[in-house]
């Protein structure tokens, strides 16, 4: 049995690996991209400074030979599912059993004029790194389009480097789509502390070019026009797919897959970025492009390829995503919505400093807690998946809050602070007989 | 990988490595007190000596702090790794070699020419050079005029301290790096330095109380036990807290913190790794390879460690029969009993040593049993060699190339080229002996938050120890690791808060098994937990 799977980014790499961890299928990697598996979130450190390519790389170079787990470089042009092959761009023909699709997601590029300029990148592949990096010699500004979590890296990118950002952002507040009115002001507002230009309600009309094809500068809705050496085009990405135009599987925005993550062809799979589910479990959207699915998606498929009698689902959980803007940490556990519907109650605590906030969402009617949001302080996500799948109340969850940080140690407590929102939102008085610590945590999980 | 683009070497890229001015006081003022040195060095002689040994010292001392303040003070609180591996000094380049090859010229200097330093070599004649230029603040605190130790003893200190603070200024958002940082700077300015300095000074056995077995491997040199034998009270209280610290202080402590309470919390090495060695940090090797090396060499020179001082003793116990309440037979019982405890625990405490292979047992439980042999049987044959060395030989031997080669030439002088812990990590017996309580008797652990590692890599590059913790993290498994001081460093620079220096009693055997975030269970699915 051949296994070949095209992307080698965390899904394609963890299917592989549980592949060989269940089975003696031989395995093929493809990916045009470069030959090492490297961590995609872990670009922007690699242009800071903070690591070298090299330490973005979780494995060894002699892990995969030890492993057997081949790794070709080369572009899938096409896929011929009646004959089980693939052709690369090269024409070289490689022939599989069964296939996974895992190449991953590109930049949205929405046809604004000059958006295919020289200088204009997005921030997704290791070639959009090199781009930056060679731009920036002697770069005397860079503008940034799309306040999302991708175009607030590459302004810390920059910044990191001394090269002053504009960054252009469409909402009224930055990521208003995803963080509640409170956490998105305090991004605003850590943006603005930094020296990042940021222009909220600022669309970008076009990028200017010079007779050399280089973009040269901008102009947004409003007609402003801001000279720069550098456009970064980060409005979201979407699944990379273009090659699988008529090959017959089937495509919406990304690769359809059922809960086993086939496609409608048998045998080929498909996982991470880019797939789209057709039934996406309850609250979850049918593509969610981050690192933990496709992580969680590699196993799963790796699971169904092996063990084809008994296919599980793939089921991931509760939903839980981290990030840092700058220098404030965010964690999300559970159903956080930045426009909150009618039932959801919410008990918000934010820090003088304007830089550490607690948001604990619950039901008005049940009371029983919907999700967590952190910034600036770390939960124990252990913790706040037992209380989520217990259906604790606010109040259950009030009383045992110490237990869900996860700050290091020595670190100010701001449980109490907490406890008193409550109480001058409710009137309720609650009492936490538990202390921070992992002894109390052990016995809560039960462990 | 072979086709990586050259372009993606950034060095030599635009790095903006710019100084503001703050910067550049600091380090104009540091290198006025780095001239000074330099010019006592090559033996120019100035006017008011007393006078410029202070301009130096506190030069070098206010500079190394103003430098941090100016960094980091004006920059919102966070991590600062920015050009790191971008900047000459702190990724092997060209400035990286020149800091090593001075550092190791001193080094060198100062365990095996001392005299190049200006330590007066014949009795009576007065120090030149920069030992010379020490001579009064040595007055001042021990009554005598300095040695080249003084001279490396106040450096070190001034150091420690500088450096201390700039690191504090560089965390000053992480208070347990903060905390660990001012207690490794109280002990180093008051245990390591000042305390022995006065005790000698009211001529009293000077010691650095926290300095203890096997780190500090001359406590049980027949000159010292007898030194602090002889001198009352104080001296006997000294030995047996020595003592005491080996076998009751260190354990419990390391049982309920970790080694990190002597590693990153007290030792002078360790002091000095985590501040001035603090730029250097993510030099360590993180391959696998690298830990097999490291495993290999420091257990060796805990093992040599051991046999020297056993040697030691036993030719001491034998040459001084009746002096001391202490015979050699009770010593020698006393030492026998914890070689042999230590291997019968092995086998008799299978759930403890889970996972260590059974040749690593044999091959250990060998070696106790060797020593022992051995030590029986200079014993019963009554000679002064034991394992047919001198012991003179042997302390000689382990002090040159261990304790002079390994922790000082290399340990330090290495630090811009193999990170700032290569001492701590290949060489100290000390550590070795910490680490292996740590990893079966301690409550010890790193958590790892659930899912949410994301395979970055800034807590493998930045871990001092060269402990691939991303290797842990990713797959959702507690770090618990011998090597580990402690320093939480990894967890600082983590950007998805996935890791936690914590303790708890409940799980000390099963700590390393839990795997957290995927498990695929064929009824329910992939889920996490
Ligand atoms: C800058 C940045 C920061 C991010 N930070 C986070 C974060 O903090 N947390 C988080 O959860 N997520 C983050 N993400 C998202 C996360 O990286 C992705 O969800 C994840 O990498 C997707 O993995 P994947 O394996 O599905 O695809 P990819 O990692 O994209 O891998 C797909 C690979 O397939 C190759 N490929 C595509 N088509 C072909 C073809 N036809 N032939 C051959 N090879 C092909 C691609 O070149 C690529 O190498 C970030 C993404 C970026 C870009
Ligand atoms: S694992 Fe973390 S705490 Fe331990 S030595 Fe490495 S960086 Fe320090
Ligand atoms: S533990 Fe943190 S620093 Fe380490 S790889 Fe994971 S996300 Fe990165």
């Amino acid at each position: 049995m051949h296994v070949v799977i095209i992307g080698n980014g965390i899904s394609g790499i963890t299917a592989a690996r549980f592949i060989r961890k269940h089975s003696d299928f031989a395995i093929t990697v493809i990916s045009n991209e470069s030959d090492e598996f490297f961590s995609r979130t872990a670009l922007m450190y690699v242009y800071m400074g903070h690591m070298r390519l090299r330490d973005t790389q979780p494995y060894e170079p002699g892990f995969w030979k030890k492993n057997r787990i081949d790794r070709k470089r080369g572009w899938v042009q096409k896929i011929d599912q009646g004959d089980r092959v693939l052709y690369l761009a090269d024409g070289e023909r490689i022939s599989y059993d069964r296939l996974i699709i895992a190449t991953g997601s590109r930049s949205n590029k929405f046809g604004w004029p000059g958006q295919d300029l020289d200088r204009v990148h997005g921030l997704y592949h290791l070639q959009d790194l090199e781009a930056m990096e060679a731009a920036s010699a002697g770069l005397e500004r860079a503008v940034i389009v799309g306040g999302g979590l991708i175009g607030v890296e590459m302004a810390e990118m920059f910044h990191s480097r001394h090269i002053p950002v504009t960054f252009l952002v469409r909402e009224t507040s930055f990521w208003d789509i995803v963080l509640p009115p409170e956490e998105s002001a305090m991004i605003n507002r850590h943006l603005l502390e930094q020296g990042i230009d940021l222009r909220l309600n600022t669309e970008l009309r076009e990028v200017v070019g010079d007779e050399q094809g280089r973009a040269v500068g901008v102009i947004t809705q409003s007609g402003e026009e801001i000279a720069c050496g550098f456009v970064g085009l980060t409005a979201g990405v979407s699944p990379n797919i273009g090659f699988l135009q008529n090959s017959g599987i089937e495509v919406k925005r990304g690769v359809l897959v059922d809960e086993n993550l086939q496609t409608n062809i048998p045998g080929i799979y498909a996982v991470g970025d880019c797939a789209e589910m057709r039934t996406p479990q309850p609250g979850r959207r049918p593509i969610e492009a981050v690192w933990y699915t496709g992580r969680m998606m590699g196993e799963t498929v790796a699971h169904n390829i092996c063990n084809p009698d008994t296919p599980v689902a793939y089921n991931p959980g509760i939903w839980f995503n981290s990030a840092k803007f700058f220098d404030i940490e965010y964690q999300v556990y559970g159903d956080i919505r930045a426009q909150a519907p009618a039932n959801h109650r919410s008990l918000y605590w934010e820090h003088p400093d304007g830089r550490r906030s607690i948001r604990i969402v619950y039901d008005a009617g049940t009371e029983v807690v919907l999700g967590f949001n952190v910034m600036g302080i770390r939960y124990r996500h252990e913790v706040c998946q037992h209380w989520l799948a217990q259906k604790a109340t606010i109040e259950t969850v009030l009383c045992e809050l110490p237990l869900a940080n996860f700050d290091p140690e020595f670190f100010p407590a701001y449980e109490a602070f907490v406890l008193a929102k409550y109480a001058q939102q409710t009137g309720k008085q609650i009492q936490t007989n538990h202390r921070r610590g992992l002894r109390e945590v052990l016995t809560l999980l039960g462990k | 990988m072979a086709a990586v683009n050259p372009s993606l070497s950034l060095i030599g890229a635009r790095t903006h490595q710019v100084l503001n001015a703050g910067q550049k006081g600091a380090l104009t003022l540091t290198g006025i007190g780095l001239l000074l040195l330099f010019l006592a060095f090559f033996g120019v002689s100035l006017p008011a000596p007393t006078v410029w040994l202070v301009v130096s010292l506190l030069a070098l001392g206010l500079g190394g702090a103003w430098y941090g303040w100016a960094a980091y003070r004006q920059l919102p609180a966070g991590i600062k790794n920015n050009g790191v591996w971008l900047a000459s000094l702190t990724s092997r380049g060209i400035l990286g070699w020149l800091t090593a090859i001075v550092l190791t010229g001193f080094y060198v200097l100062l365990y095996f020419f001392p005299a190049h330093l200006g330590l007066a070599t014949v009795a009576g004649e007065a120090n030149q050079g920069i030992v010379g230029f020490f001579d009064p603040l040595s007055r001042v605190l021990n009554g005598n005029p300095a040695s080249q130790w003084f001279v490396y003893g106040t450096l070190y200190t001034v150091a420690i301290l500088a450096m201390g603070v700039k690191f504090i200024y560089k965390y000053r958002h992480n208070r347990y790096q903060v905390v660990r940082t001012l207690s490794v700077m109280f002990f180093q300015l008051g245990f390591a330095f000042l305390i022995p300095e006065i005790l000698s000074a009211l001529q009293q056995p000077s010691m650095d109380l926290k300095n203890m077995w096997p780190l500090n491997y001359y406590f049980f040199y027949d000159w010292n036990i007898k030194k602090l034998a002889t001198s009352g009270g104080l001296g006997i209280f000294m030995l047996g807290w020595g003592v005491a610290m080996i076998f009751v202080v260190s354990p419990v402590l390391t049982y309920l913190y970790g080694k990190r309470w002597y590693c990153s919390w007290v030792c002078g090495c360790g002091g000095l790794a985590e501040t001035a060695g603090d730029p250097f940090r993510q030099l360590s090797d993180k391959s696998l390879g690298a830990w097999k090396v490291e495993r290999w060499v420091i257990h060796s020179v805990l093992v040599l460690a051991v046999i020297m001082t056993l040697a030691v003793l036993h030719s001491f116990f034998r040459s001084n029969p009746a002096t001391y309440w202490v015979t050699r037979e009770m010593f020698l019982g006393v030492a026998i009993a914890t070689l042999l405890g230590v291997a019968l625990l092995l086998w008799l405490r299978p759930r403890v040593f889970k996972g260590v292979p059974v040749w690593v047992k044999g091959l250990a439980t060998v070696l106790l049993i060797g020593i022992v042999v051995l030590t029986l049987q200079a014993y019963l044959q009554n000679q002064s060699r034991i394992f047919g060395l001198s012991s003179y030989k042997l302390r000689e031997w382990y002090g040159f190339y261990i304790g002079s080669i390994f922790s000082g030439v290399i340990g330090v002088g290495f630090y811009p080229i193999f990170g700032s812990r290569v001492w701590c990590r290949f060489g100290c017996p000390m550590a070795a002996i910490l680490g292996l309580q740590q990893r079966f008797f301690s409550r010890f652990r790193i958590t790892v938050n659930g899912g949410q590692c994301i395979s970055c890599g800034n807590c493998s590059t930045y871990c001092e120890m060269g402990i691939d913790v991303r290797a842990y993290a990713q797959r959702g498994q507690d770090v618990v690791r011998a090597s580990c001081v402690g320093c939480g460093i990894c967890a600082a620079v983590c950007p998805r808060g996935v890791l936690r220096l914590e303790n708890s009693a409940a799980d000390v055997s099963t700590r390393a098994a839990a795997l957290r975030t995927l498990h695929l269970d064929p009824k329910e699915g992939v889920r996490l937990l």
